[in-house]
C-alpha cells in the first residue's frame, strides 16, 4: 500500500469523487463516467440503477479498483488509489473488495468449499483451519451441506450463494455484486438479495449491488440512479412501506 | 441469519485451538485444470513423451557411439601412445616404421611397451561373399588389451594356429553361426576360436581379435612393424618429460596420451564426419518439437481457462499467483511426460541391445533429460503466461 491512511467519514467505506473515466481518444473517444460522486457506508445495502450503456459496470469496474479514474479520486477503507499500479490496485482489492458476479464465476473444477478456499489463498492471509473456515463461509449462506458439490451439480442460487459465501470469506469492507438476480428466477433472486442485505447489516462492511432487477428495490437501504454516466438521484427508501415495482420501474427509465 | 453471516464472515474455523496457516490453492486449481480436459493432457504429454524418447534416443546414441569409438582405448591400459603421424583414430590405422618398441623400452620412466597390429581387412565368409572387417592383433598373453565379454571359447584359444575372436552382434555379416566356424582373411584361412558379445564398432566394421604374430602375417606388416605402441610409465615418472623424450626419439610419429587419443578419435568420427552433429541435431528438433507441442496445448488450456483467471485477477489475485498456476500445470506435464517418456525410452533400449546401435541410458543423462523436460516446459509456459498477463479483469462483469 503505496498510500498513507486518509481518514474519511467515519462509516463512509468507500468514497468517490469527480470521477471520470474515458476510453479511446480523439474522434473514438468514450466517455462512460462524467463526474460521479459516490459513499459507500457501513451497515448499508445501496443499490446501483440505470439503463444499459448509463456506465454502471465502469463505475463498478472503477469502485472494485479494477480499472483506475481518468480523473477524480476514489478511497477505499481509508486508503486512496491514486498512483496504484495494477498490481496496487489488485492489492487493495484483495484486501478490501469482495465480488460477486452475474455469472456467478465459480471455477468449475472446483468444489463449493474449494472455490471459498482459492479466494481465501488469493488473499495470502493465514487462516486457522483454512477448510473449517470456507464451511463456516458456507454455513453463512446456508450451503455447508453442499460443500463438496461442483458448481455443476448446483442450481444458479446455490452458485450465487456459493459466490457470496466467497466474497465473505476474505472479510471485505466493501462488497460489489454485478446484476446478483439477473439469472435468477423470483424465488432464488429474493433469496440472493435478502442474502446480501443480511450480509451488508455488517457494521463493518458496505454492499453496492448494480442491478436492473425491480423486486430488488426492497431490500436497498439507498438507492443510486445513474444516467449517461452522472448520478442522477439518491435516495434512501422508506423500508417500512411497501414499495409499487410498476412505479419505480417507471422512475427509474 | 445474521448469526449465520457473522460467524461465516470471522472465519473462526473449526479449530479455534490451531495455528494460522496460509491456504495453498494453486496446485490443486492446476492439477484440476489440467486434468479436467483429458484430450488436451493427452495431447500435451504425446508432445513430451515424442520429445523425451527422441532426445534420450539420440544422447543415448551420442554416448553409445562415443563409447564403441573408444572401446579399444577404454580397455587398454596405458599412459601414452605411439601412433603413426596423422593418425585420425584408432579405426583409421595404418603401420608404424618399426622397432619403436624397443625405442619406447630404452626411454628412461617407461615401464613396458605393447605393440598393436590394427588394419582393414577382407573376410570371406564360409558360404560365399566378402565383407570387410577391422582386424586386430594384441599381445593376450602380457598386454593389456585383449577381447572382452567372451561368451563362447577362451583367450587362450585364440594362441592356436589360424583362432580368431568375433562378435555374435556380427555373425550375419561374417556369415558363421560360432564357435569351429571357418573363414578366410586376406585369402588365409581362419578359425572362430572365441565369441564375444556387444563389442560393437562405431564404423560397422566388425572387430577381428587375432594373436600379434597372426595380425602381422595377415596383415602383411613387418615383424618389428605395429599400428600402435601402447606406453605405460614406470611408477613417478613424469608423462610429459617421457612424452617429450619418446617424441625426440621417434620422429615422424605422434606420442599422444590416452586422453588425447580418445578425444581425436571421438572428435573423428562424430564431428569431422557429421554423424555426432546429426545426433545432436536430432536432440534438438527433439526438444523444439516438444516445446511448439507443449507451448499450443498449454496455451489453448489458458485459453480455455481465461474466464477463471480474469476471476482470479478481479479477486485480487496477483499476476505472479496466476503465472504460478500455470507454471505449475506445466510442470505437472513435464513430471508425467518424463515419467512415461522414460519408461518409452527404455523399452528401446532394451529392443536395441541385440543390434548393431548402442542406446546407452546413464544417470547424468537421465538427469539431464529431466531437466531439459522440465525447460522445456517452462519455455512452453510463456505463451500462456504473455497470454494471461493481458488479461482485462474488468470483462468478468456483466457476462
Amino acid at each position: 500500500m503505496n498510500q498513507a491512511a486518509q481518514a474519511t467519514q467515519p462509516n463512509v467505506l468507500l468514497e468517490a469523487k469527480g470521477i471520470v473515466k474515458v476510453f479511446g481518444s480523439g474522434e473514438s473517444e468514450v466517455r462512460p463516467l462524467k463526474g460521479v460522486d459516490l459513499k459507500l457506508r457501513a451497515g448499508e445495502l445501496t443499490l446501483l440503477m440505470g439503463p444499459s450503456g448509463s456506465g454502471k459496470t465502469t463505475l463498478l469496474s472503477i469502485l472494485g479498483c479494477i480499472l483506475s479514474p481518468t480523473e477524480g479520486a476514489l478511497h477505499l477503507a481509508g486508503y486512496s488509489t491514486e498512483g496504484l499500479d495494477a498490481e496496487g490496485l489488485a492489492n487493495l482489492r484483495r484486501k478490501h473488495v469482495g465480488f460477486v458476479f452475474q455469472g456467478y464465476n465459480l471455477f468449475p473444477t472446483m468444489t463449493a468449499s474449494e472455490n471459498v478456499m482459492l479466494a481465501l489463498d488469493v488473499r495470502a492471509k493465514p487462516v486457522v483451519d483454512p477448510p473449517g473456515h470456507a464451511v463456516d463461509a458456507l454455513s453463512a449462506v446456508g450451503l455447508a451441506h453442499r460443500a463438496k458439490a461442483f458448481p455443476a451439480k448446483l442450481s444458479g442460487g446455490e452458485k450465487q450463494r456459493v459466490a457470496i459465501a466467497r466474497a465473505l470469506a476474505g472479510k471485505p469492507s466493501v462488497i460489489l455484486a454485478d446484476e446478483p438476480t439477473a439469472a435468477l428466477d423470483a424465488e432464488n433472486g429474493r433469496a440472493v438479495m435478502a442474502l446480501l442485505s443480511e450480509v451488508a447489516k455488517d457494521p463493518n462492511r458496505a454492499v453496492l449491488a448494480v442491478t436492473h432487477d425491480h423486486r430488488t428495490l426492497v431490500y436497498a437501504d439507498r438507492i443510486i440512479r445513474i444516467e449517461d454516466g452522472r448520478i442522477v438521484s439518491e435516495e434512501c427508501p422508506d423500508k417500512s412501506k411497501p414499495r409499487d415495482n410498476a412505479e419505480a420501474a417507471a422512475n427509474d427509465h | 441469519m445474521q448469526a449465520q453471516i457473522t460467524a461465516g464472515a470471522q472465519g473462526t474455523g473449526a479449530d479455534p485451538a490451531g495455528k494460522p496457516k496460509l491456504v495453498k490453492m494453486a496446485a490443486k486449481l492446476a492439477y484440476r485444470n489440467l486434468f479436467h480436459d483429458r484430450l488436451s493432457l493427452a495431447v500435451t504429454l504425446i508432445g513430451i513423451v515424442f520429445s523425451v524418447v527422441l532426445v534420450a534416443v539420440q544422447c543415448g546414441l551420442y554416448i553409445g557411439s562415443e563409447r564403441m569409438i573408444a572401446a579399444m582405448l577404454d580397455q587398454s591400459d596405458g599412459d601414452l601412445w605411439v601412433v603413426p603421424f596423422g593418425t585420425k583414430s584408432f579405426d583409421d590405422p595404418s603401420l608404424l616404421i618399426g622397432h619403436e618398441k624397443y625405442a619406447v623400452l630404452s626411454t628412461p620412466g617407461v615401464a613396458g611397451a605393447e605393440e598393436l597390429v590394427v588394419g582393414f581387412s577382407a573376410w570371406r565368409k564360409p558360404k560365399g561373399g566378402t565383407t570387410a572387417v577391422l582386424l586386430i592383433g594384441s599381445d593376450h598373453e602380457n598386454g593389456t588389451l585383449k577381447p572382452w565379454n567372451i561368451v563362447d571359447g577362451s583367450v587362450a584359444e585364440l594362441e592356436a594356429p589360424a583362432s580368431v575372436a568375433v562378435d555374435d552382434t556380427y555373425f550375419t555379416d561374417l556369415g558363421v553361426n560360432g564357435l569351429g566356424d571357418s573363414a578366410e582373411v586376406n585369402n588365409s584361412r581362419v578359425r572362430v576360436g572365441a565369441v564375444t558379445h556387444a563389442i560393437r564398432s562405431f564404423t560397422t566394421l566388425p572387430y577381428v581379435f587375432t594373436s600379434l604374430q597372426r595380425a602381422r602375417t595377415l596383415l602383411g606388416a613387418g615383424a618389428n612393424q605395429a599400428s600402435y605402441t601402447l606406453v605405460k610409465l614406470a611408477p613417478g615418472a613424469d608423462l610429459e618429460t617421457v612424452r617429450a623424450d619418446l617424441s625426440k626419439r621417434l620422429q615422424d610419429r605422434e606420442v599422444l596420451t590416452q586422453g588425447e587419443f580418445r578425444k581425436r578419435s571421438v572428435d573423428y568420427w562424430l564431428f569431422q564426419t557429421g554423424a555426432g552433429a546429426a545426433l545432436i541435431a536430432g536432440a534438438a528438433l527433439g526438444m523444439i518439437v516438444g516445446v511448439v507441442i507443449v507451448a499450443q496445448t498449454l496455451y489453448a488450456s489458458t485459453k480455455d481457462h481465461l474466464n477463471e483467471f480474469a476471476t482470479l485477477r478481479a479477486l485480487g489475485a496477483s499476476a505472479g499467483y496466476i503465472h504460478k498456476v500455470i507454471l505449475i500445470q506445466a510442470l505437472m506435464s513435464a513430471v508425467l511426460g518424463y515419467g512415461v517418456g522414460m519408461i518409452l525410452s527404455m523399452l528401446v533400449i532394451w529392443a536395441s541391445k541385440d543390434t548393431t546401435l548402442l542406446i546407452v541410458m546413464t544417470p547424468g543423462l537421465a538427469l539431464l533429460l529431466f531437466a531439459l523436460t522440465i525447460g522445456m516446459c517452462v519455455i512452453a509456459a510463456i505463451s500462456a503466461i504473455f497470454k494471461v498477463t493481458r488479461i482485462d479483469p474488468a470483462g468478468v462483469f456483466s457476462r
